[in-house]
C-alpha cells in the first residue's frame, strides 16, 4: 500500500509538467510529447523535432526525476517483477503510442490543453482501456 | 540548433521533476488511479489537472506570438479529426499502461532510480515502436496519419 500524497503536492507536480511543456512550446515551438521524442531519438520517426532537441529533452527527464529524489522526496517505487509482463506492456505501449501518435504527455497534457478533439478522444480511450485492463488483472483473473 | 537544445534540456528536467514530485514515476501510484474498483488513488487526476491547466495557458500564449523564441515557427498539429489508427493505438497503449503502470515519460524518467524493471520496459517499448514502423511501412497497411505529438 502506498502512502497518500497531499493534493497540493500533486497539483504542484502537474503545474511543473505543464509549465515545462509551455516552456518547450514558447522557446522551441515544439509539443512536449515524450513518445514522439523517444521515437525521434532512436531514429524511427518520420516527422518530429530535430534530433538534438529531442535527445536533450529525453535526457532531461531522468535528471529532473533524480533531482527530486535527491532533494525533495525519495520515491517508494513499487512495480511488478514479472519480466514477461514488463515486455508485453512495453511492446503495447511502444506500438500503441506510435500508432495513435501520442501518449499521456502529447495527447493528455498538451492535446487536451489546446482542446484538440483527437487528443481528447485518445486520452479518453487510453484511460478507459487502462481502467479496463486493471479491472481484469486485479479483480477478475489475478487477485 | 544548439540554441534550441538548451531550452529543451531545461524543459525536460522540469518535466521529469514534475513527474517525480507528483509521484507519477511510481507505477503503483498510476495503477491506484486506474483501479476504480479498488482503493482508488486520485493523485494522477490532480497531477493531470495541474498539467493541463499550465499547458493550456502556454498554448493560448503561443497563439499571440508569431514564432517561438529560439525557432522559426510553431509545430502544432493542425489535424483535429479522429481516425481509426488514433483510437486503436490509444486502446493498445492503455492496455500496456494498465498492465504495469508505466507510460513513456515516467518510464524514461524512472530509469534514474536503478530499478531494472524500468530498463526492461523502456527497451521493449522501443522495440514496440520499431514494430509499428515496420507494420506501417508495409504497402497493404499503409495509412497516412499526421503526427500529433
Amino acid at each position: 500500500m502506498l502512502e497518500t500524497l497531499p493534493p497540493a503536492i500533486a497539483i504542484a507536480g502537474g503545474l511543473l509538467i505543464g509549465g515545462a511543456a509551455t516552456l518547450l512550446l514558447l522557446l522551441t515551438g515544439r509539443i512536449a510529447g515524450v513518445s514522439g521524442m523517444v521515437a525521434t531519438v532512436v531514429r524511427i520517426a518520420d516527422a518530429g523535432p530535430p534530433w538534438r532537441l529531442a535527445a536533450a529533452f529525453v535526457v532531461g527527464l531522468p535528471l529532473g526525476a533524480g533531482a527530486v529524489a535527491a532533494f525533495v522526496r525519495e520515491p517508494n517505487i513499487q512495480v511488478t517483477e514479472s519480466v514477461p509482463l514488463l515486455i508485453v506492456a512495453g511492446l503495447l505501449v511502444g506500438f500503441g503510442t506510435r500508432l495513435g501518435n501520442g501518449c499521456t504527455s502529447g495527447h493528455g497534457v498538451c492535446g487536451i490543453g489546446r482542446l484538440s478533439l483527437r487528443s481528447v478522444l485518445a486520452t479518453a480511450t487510453f484511460m478507459a482501456s487502462g481502467i479496463a485492463t486493471v479491472f481484469v488483472t486485479r479483480h477478475l483473473v489475478g487477485a | 540548433m544548439l540554441r534550441a537544445s538548451v531550452p529543451a534540456l531545461i524543459a525536460g528536467v522540469l518535466f521529469g521533476a514534475g513527474l517525480a514530485l507528483g509521484d507519477m514515476v511510481n507505477p503503483a501510484r498510476v495503477l491506484g488511479f486506474l483501479d476504480i474498483a479498488g482503493a482508488w488513488d486520485p493523485v494522477l487526476a490532480f497531477v493531470m489537472g495541474g498539467a493541463v491547466l499550465a499547458s493550456a495557458v502556454g498554448y493560448l500564449f503561443s497563439r499571440r506570438l508569431r514564432q517561438p523564441l529560439f525557432g522559426r515557427s510553431f509545430f502544432i498539429p493542425e489535424n483535429r479529426r479522429p481516425d481509426t489508427p488514433l483510437i486503436a493505438g490509444a486502446a493498445l497503449f492503455g492496455m500496456g499502461w494498465g498492465l504495469v503502470g508505466f507510460c513513456p515519460g515516467p518510464a524514461i524518467a524512472g530509469l534514474v532510480y536503478g530499478k531494472w524493471q524500468a530498463w526492461v520496459f523502456v527497451a521493449s517499448m522501443i522495440v514496440g515502436m520499431g514494430l509499428q514502423r515496420l507494420a506501417a511501412a508495409r504497402p497493404a497497411a499503409r495509412q497516412s496519419s499526421p503526427a500529433d505529438a
